[in-house]
């Protein structure tokens, strides 16, 4: 059976789902390396679970390819698919055992003695001596572990985890995170993993991709997406951003110059996404040193200056808001090391960066200046 | 049985003065009291009367007067003349049980998880024959099953009826009526049960390797069967003791024990045997409940 056709990657191909006049998904198409955790990340209602529910085969594509290896399964019947999910509601069947829970799959294709492989998988997850118990018996990250054992059983090519943490509390959710990214090292299986939590995305996979209204805007290495983000809307979903609004006038000597609220910028041309019309000069905001004065500015790094509004202690962190002249609000994130010293609230200031920290995005000639973050959603919110 | 226990063992008032407690104690006892009272003399002593009068000499009547003399022979006399009414009964109740299982259990199915916006619409529709009387609804199905009636000549005219069939005065309209007046007493518990099945269950078994009749046997009937257990009593019961059925589709060959019973008080006015009858069919229906409700195995439903 489907186990033993040798594993590929998981690539959908022009893949599109419509629901009526609403495309909930569009024209995706993206390649997930066999073996490896992939996060789809975005805000609820961008067609990340859509995506994921198409390749379970919970959902229909309008058009488009799920293929696994170089067989497309896009058709193919859910109970036919070589695919498990750990559902956001656990989804547990609440009349049976947690071990009977955990052998269904097994049971379903005909396997005879499971005992086994139930023991072990439940000893894998941690609940040994829990077969017994109802799913009502236990608390809410057991049960998230039951259900993680009941998809994780059946060996899947994929495993698709849909919000899985997303009804824990912080603490369990931080354990959780590391025991999942534990045991995909162990088992080695491709994990596609859907949240709308950027740090949950960050902690876990290997790759993430920024959905926004049913297309990837940005797909790679955490890191490489946190440090120099493709598009605006990333930039200030996975953390924040100070994006200035302004004019590139082209590159030179492997630098783009910027001209924003009357200051000139450079960005290094291989940190520059656009050479020349709108664009938007982005620096994070622990890359935004704050001093008292201009003077104090190292050489080669660029500044604006401004009155410090808002001083929030955080306790590893202080977070500014910098009211620079023309009256929008930048984000300063100064660590708590006790190597500098903190800025009154209402003092003049200067927020300096290094140019290698900034990195320049095309920008909509309408759009202005971008510096909140998008808003966290409630834990638990669906998509 | 629960309802007997007495309450607020677990949770003991705060501190109360002793009287207070007292009275707190005593209080659902006087809630269950006008009921008890409504049961005792309307349902425990005609039943105790129906017990009396089912072991009077059998040789007595209305006009001379019974006598109490522990006549235990009521029962087996009873048992040997009436036999086929009673295993009748059980085949009529079976079969209309059957019947209304198959209609039932997708027409509760479909109004709990498929119909949407107009679930309350269907529910009313299921309801609805109720707001006339069960004579009335069965007298329709006399003239629907007649022999001048359409139907009939319907079925004459393809051949799936001999020129001279009939449906009328047949086991087939017994049961057709008994199927027809008590299902909707096996659709709304079963309805109940399936309301709360939470279809995202169905798609975790389909993701797990279930196929569309593996779901339904390991999902969706384990967890709609307090509705099942719950629906075929209510329709087992009252099905297996009608007589009105018998007595309007059928002819004196499809009498079921109701009617028994009926003419042995209202026609031959033998109570002893009256009794001794309604006496039986009370055991069998308890001895089939508990048998069914051991094999059925839910504790919700007792």
């Amino acid at each position: 059976m489907a186990r033993e056709t040798p594993a590929g990657d998981l690539r959908l191909a022009d893949l599109t789902k419509r629901f009526g006049v609403f495309t909930a998904v569009d024209d995706l198409s993206l390649t997930i390396e066999q073996g490896s955790f992939f996060a789809l990340l975005g805000a609820s209602g961008c067609g990340k679970t859509t995506t994921l529910r198409m390749i379970a085969g919970l959902e229909e594509p309008t058009s488009g390819q799920v293929l696994l290896g170089d067989r497309d399964i896009a058709r193919l019947r859910p109970y036919k698919r070589p695919v498990n999910t750990v559902f956001q509601s656990y989804a547990l069947f609440p009349h049976l055992s947690i071990f009977e829970n955990v052998a269904f799959g097994l049971r379903r294709r005909g396997i005879r003695s499971v005992d086994d492989e139930v023991t072990r998988m439940l000893s894998l997850v941690q609940l040994d001596g829990y077969g017994n118990r109802r799913p009502a018996q236990l608390s809410g990250g057991q049960q998230q572990r039951v259900a993680l054992a009941r998809a994780l059983i059946n060996r899947p090519q994929v495993l698709l985890l849909d919000e899985p943490l997303g009804a824990l509390d912080l603490k369990l959710r931080r354990q959780m995170q590391i025991e999942l990214k534990r045991i995909q090292t162990e088992v080695g299986i491709t994990f596609v993993h859907v949240t709308h939590d950027q740090e949950e995305a960050m902690t876990m996979a290997d790759t993430v991709a920024v959905m926004n209204a049913g297309r990837i805007e940005q797909l790679g290495a955490p890191a490489d997406i946190y440090e120099f983000p493709a598009t605006a809307f990333v930039a200030n979903f996975l953390g924040q951003s100070n994006l200035l609004a302004g004019e590139a006038t082209g590159a030179s000597g492997g630098d783009v110059a910027v001209t924003a609220h009357g200051t000139r910028f450079s960005v290094p041309a291989g940190r520059s996404r656009a050479d020349h019309g709108p664009v938007h000069l982005g620096v994070r905001p622990e890359k935004l040193i704050l001093v008292g004065s201009a003077d104090q500015v190292p050489a080669g790094h660029q500044h604006v200056t401004g009155v410090v509004t808002d001083a929030s202690y955080v306790g590893v962190s202080t977070q500014y808001l910098l009211r620079t002249g023309w009256g929008t609000e930048l984000s300063v994130f100064a660590a708590n090391s006790g190597t500098s010293a903190r800025v009154a609230l209402g003092s003049e200031a200067v927020a300096y960066w290094d140019p290698q920290h900034a990195f320049l995005l095309p920008r909509d000639a309408a759009d202005t200046d971008r510096t909140s973050p998008v808003l966290d959603e409630p834990v638990g919110a669906s998509s | 049985m629960t309802l007997l226990a007495p309450t607020g063992s677990g949770h003991p008032p705060p501190a109360p003065p002793a009287a207070r407690s007292g009275r707190r104690r005593l209080l659902p006892y006087l809630l269950l009291l006008p009921g008890a009272a409504w049961l005792l003399v309307f349902f425990g002593v005609p039943l105790v009367q129906l017990a009396a009068a089912s072991l009077y000499d059998p040789s007595g009547s209305l006009s001379t007067g019974y006598a109490m003399t522990w006549a235990v022979g009521n029962y087996p006399d009873v048992v040997q003349a009436y036999w086929p009414q009673f295993l009748r009964s059980f085949g009529y109740a079976g079969l209309a049980l059957v019947l209304a299982l198959l209609l039932g259990y997708p027409l509760a199915y479909a109004i709990a998880q498929k119909a949407g916006r107009w679930k309350n619409l269907l529910l009313v529709c299921v309801v609805a024959p109720m707001f006339t009387s069960f004579l009335v609804r069965t007298l329709a199905w006399k003239t629907i099953l007649s022999d001048n009636g359409a139907l009939v000549g319907l079925l004459r005219d393809v051949h799936l009826l001999a020129p001279d069939g009939r449906l009328l005065a047949t086991p087939f309209a017994v049961v057709l009526g008994l199927t027809y007046n008590f299902l909707p007493f096996l659709v709304l518990p079963l309805y109940a049960s399936l309301e709360r099945l939470d279809p995202r269950l169905l798609e975790a078994a389909t993701d797990l390797y279930a196929s569309p009749v593996q779901a339904f046997r390991r999902v969706t009937l384990p967890l709609s069967m307090p509705g099942l257990v719950a629906g075929t009593l209510l329709f087992f019961i009252p099905a297996s003791g009608d007589y009105i059925n018998a007595e309007l589709l059928g002819t004196p060959n499809e009498y079921m024990i109701g009617n028994v019973i009926d003419s042995a008080f209202l026609v031959r006015l033998d109570y002893p045997q009256g009794a001794a009858l309604s006496f039986l069919l009370m055991a069998a229906i308890l001895a089939v409940v508990f048998g069914y409700l051991r094999r059925a195995g839910t504790e919700e439903v007792l």
